[in-house]
């Protein structure tokens, strides 16, 4: 195997796309065709009604990302695609932790472990407390660190989500995408809210 | 600009489009006969058993050829897109029938061939429950398809084709497959009139070009010495011979062509330097690692053209120009990307560039030729040794057909000798397997490009391997009565592959001895006629017979059985250290 290239770091892949039965599997597909692994894929809708935005978290050089948002974005149903570091994105990933709540009451304060941990007890039942963090990954491990010692009966961790640090969002970042990578003009914004005149199925 | 334009264009007159009540079957074949197509290429079955029912009465309006084999129907389809710029369609049922159509579709991928597929599915209740001849050809053919999309109810019928026909031909072209289950072939429902697709709003066929960009590409290439231009069959897709032209002759820069480029500048015209890549010219080949600017145009760098990317022109400012922008720095960093088709920014670009010629620059592709014809060419197309060479049936048949046919080749080293040597003189005129080197192409790919260009003669060049890998449809031609000549060169081996285990296997030959049953034989059981010829005297004679035959005509030459193909770049190894020996 080759060695890895030191450039390689996090990056966030960011892409807004139709909501379609299948493009799940075409995404997927251009990852896994040069065997790169996804660390992270949210799938959610967005602010624009009708219009999904996939989250992909890779470890990659910029070269590799920049022709993976590039393959990403010319299948038919996808509208845009911009990639970031983790410096550019504010991130967050949810954990939930489900511990037995006899063990807890008795040799855990409780109220000290929230707060050390920015947790919160989601449910409370006679038989396991479920509590949720937020954070980045060492923020979220954080707490299992804490729970461990104390019969920790399940543990979840979600995908990543992410947003642009930039105030002016997605829309400057848009215009940037667009030098490089020329199309029409902000294109798809004209057509976003035009369901019924554009195919769209 | 992609022609296939519908007929029936929706009339602005009627203010609410007439509704009129049609089945899923129906619906399919009038988005079809709207969508200008003329021919289709099916085989029937159980799943697409309601719309074969409708084609009954549509025999008028849509000529549907019966092939032997999807596999075949599939590559007529490409066969009728690359010889006549419209789409292909093909037909088939669900399970074998749509697994069957999956090596077309890559071929056309990788090629970019505008194809419809349709494939008929199971119920829809029944989807997920493997039911009897249930493929999921969605998932399947996902990463083969420009776009591919499942019908479940009839009344998405006429959207999802109009979309298909214009996802197929718009931008970069590509196959595309429309999965329709039985269930939404066979409901009524209340038809609107067609609507061709004209916008999707997620999808940008082509970027906007650049003005800047094309002005500093002409600025680069108005400073250059020793500029060079590839070229690719993005001339030939954008319908763009005469921009290339024009582009070529005022610049005055020798132009070489990629396998499925040839053809979009004549053979013979004097900046027409020759072919790229692998077992390409010596000159363009050589001469890629002196010049200084790289002007590549519609052609996407492929590792057979390029060879070795760390020693790939490195020395030279590249411009590309592409329609697709993935291509841009996928494989060779340009300097100036000019992003859009080649038809619009071609003529932008002439409009800037300086007339000129360069004489010494020239004189060097020249030279290199001379070269090659020396070491190589004069051998193989005018040979002095008692057997027959491959080279020297393409330069008879060139000499009699003088570039005007179509020749379809099929994979392997007659394929590499009929990409070299063939004459062409128009765009549209080289059918064959380019990206995914598909054996068994040829056989109906040939039979397509006949329905797509009547008037001009198909001529399919084809190994005695490849041709027993489709053979049944020798069938096809003899049902339709489609008029293909085929000339199979005989070496009695899988050539290509000996070729490699002779120069980099030590000669150990495994497994590419091949046996052939009496092809003239089989034909005449076709009824198909037919001539085997292994004499030098009797080559001419039998190639002009096939020629004035009128209807189908086999061709089987033996040819020297370990002939090797060169100039060749070895695996690895740089365009620069090509081999004339
Ligand atoms: C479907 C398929 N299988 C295998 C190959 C690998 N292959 C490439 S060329 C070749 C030999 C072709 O032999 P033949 O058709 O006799 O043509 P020749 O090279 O002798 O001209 C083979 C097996 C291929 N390209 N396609």
């Amino acid at each position: 195997m080759s060695p890895e290239p030191a450039d390689r770091q996090e990056y966030n892949i960011t892409a807004y796309t139709e909501n379609q039965v299948g493009l799940l599997n075409r995404i997927a597909i251009i990852f896994s065709r040069r065997k790169i692994n996804i660390e992270s894929l949210n799938v959610s809708p967005s602010e624009i009604e009708g219009i999904h935005r996939f989250n992909i978290v890779i470890v990659e050089t910029e070269e590799v990302v920049e022709k993976l948002a590039k393959q990403i974005e010319k299948q038919v149903e996808v509208l845009k695609v911009y990639f970031n570091t983790n410096a550019d994105v504010i991130w967050q990933e949810m954990a939930l932790y489900k511990v037995p709540t006899d063990v807890i009451a008795e040799k855990v304060l409780v109220e000290r472990l929230l707060r050390e941990n920015g947790a919160r007890a989601v449910v409370i039942r006679k038989d396991y407390t479920v509590f949720e963090t937020t954070g980045h990954r060492e923020e979220t491990d954080n707490l299992i660190k804490a729970l461990q010692p104390y019969g920790l009966i399940e543990f979840v961790r979600s995908a990543r989500i992410a947003i642009i640090k930039a105030s002016d969002g997605f829309h400057h970042k848009l215009r940037e995408f667009e030098r490089r990578e020329p199309s029409e003009e902000v294109a798809e914004n004209e057509f976003l809210n035009d369901r019924e005149q554009v195919f769209t199925m | 600009m992609f022609q296939n334009q519908p007929s029936a264009q929706p009339t602005a007159s009627s203010a609410a489009p007439a509704l009129a009540p049609t089945t899923g079957a129906v619906a399919t074949l009038q988005a079809l006969v709207a969508e200008g197509v003329d021919t289709i290429f099916g085989y029937p079955g159980g799943a697409i058993i309601p719309i074969y029912d409708a084609l009954y009465d549509f025999k008028e309006q849509l000529n549907h050829v019966l092939v032997r084999h999807e596999q075949g129907g599939i590559h007529a389809a490409q066969g009728y897109a690359r010889s006549s710029g419209r789409v292909g369609v093909a037909l088939a049922t669900s399970g074998p029938g749509a697994t069957n159509l999956v090596t077309g579709l890559a071929d056309a991928l990788i090629d970019s061939t505008p194809v419809v597929c349709i494939t008929g599915q199971v119920f829809a209740h029944l989807l997920g429950t493997d039911a009897f001849q249930e493929t999921d050809i969605i998932n399947i053919t996902t990463p083969v398809t420009k776009w591919n999309y499942q019908v479940t109810r009839a009344e998405e019928i006429p959207e999802a084709l109009a979309k298909a026909f214009y996802i197929a031909r718009s931008g970069r072209p590509g196959p595309v497959l429309v999965d329709i289950t039985k269930n939404a072939q066979m409901q009524t429902f209340d038809a609107p009139e067609y609507q061709p697709c004209q916008h999707i709003r997620s999808y940008r066929p082509a970027p906007v070009v650049r003005r800047k960009y094309v002005e500093q590409a002409a600025a680069l290439i108005n400073s250059a010495k020793r500029p060079f231009i590839l070229w690719g069959q993005g001339v030939v897709l954008g319908g763009a011979e005469a921009e290339f032209k024009a582009f070529v002759e005022k610049s005055g820069i020798p132009a070489a062509w990629t396998i499925l480029g040839v053809g979009a500048l004549a053979t013979g015209h004097p900046l027409n330097v020759g072919m790229l890549g692998m077992h390409g010219n010596y000159g363009p080949n050589v001469l890629t690692n002196e010049c200084d600017v790289l002007i590549a145009i519609g052609m996407r760098f492929d590792d057979r053209v390029t060879g070795r990317l760390d020693k790939y022109a490195k020395q030279a400012q590249v411009i590309h120009l592409d329609i697709d922008p993935t291509e841009i720095d996928k494989n060779v960093k340009t300097t100036m990307p000019v992003w859009g088709d080649c038809k619009e920014t071609l003529p932008l670009l002439t409009a800037l560039v300086e007339r000129r010629a360069h004489p010494e620059w020239l004189a060097r592709f020249n030279d290199h030729m001379a070269q090659e014809v020396e070491a190589v060419i004069r051998e193989e197309l005018f040979p002095t040794s008692e057997e027959l060479t491959m080279g020297e049936v393409m330069q008879q048949l060139n000499e009699i057909t003088r570039g005007e046919a179509i020749i379809v080749s099929d994979v392997g080293q007659h394929q590499m000798v009929a990409c070299r040597y063939a004459q062409f003189n128009h765009a549209r005129s080289n059918v064959t397997s380019g990206g995914l080197g598909t054996m068994g192409f040829a056989l109906p790919a040939a039979i397509g490009a006949k329905f797509g260009a009547p008037d001009r003669p198909v001529v399919a060049v084809i190994g005695d391997g490849g041709f027993q890998m489709t053979i049944q449809e020798l069938g096809t031609i003899m049902q339709t009565g489609v008029d293909v000549k085929i000339i199979i060169l005989n070496n009695q081996f899988l050539g290509m592959v000996r070729q490699w285990q002779e120069l980099f296997h030590q000669r150990r030959y495994s497994f590419v001895d091949i046996q052939s049953p009496d092809f003239v034989a089989v034909a005449a059981g076709y009824r198909i006629a037919g001539q085997r010829v292994a004499a030098r005297a009797d080559l001419r004679p039998a190639l002009e017979k096939m020629l004035a035959h009128s209807g189908s005509f086999l061709l089987e030459v033996m040819v020297t059985k370990e002939n090797n193909i060169f100039p060749m770049v070895p695996q690895g190894c740089s365009v620069a250290e090509i081999r004339l020996r």
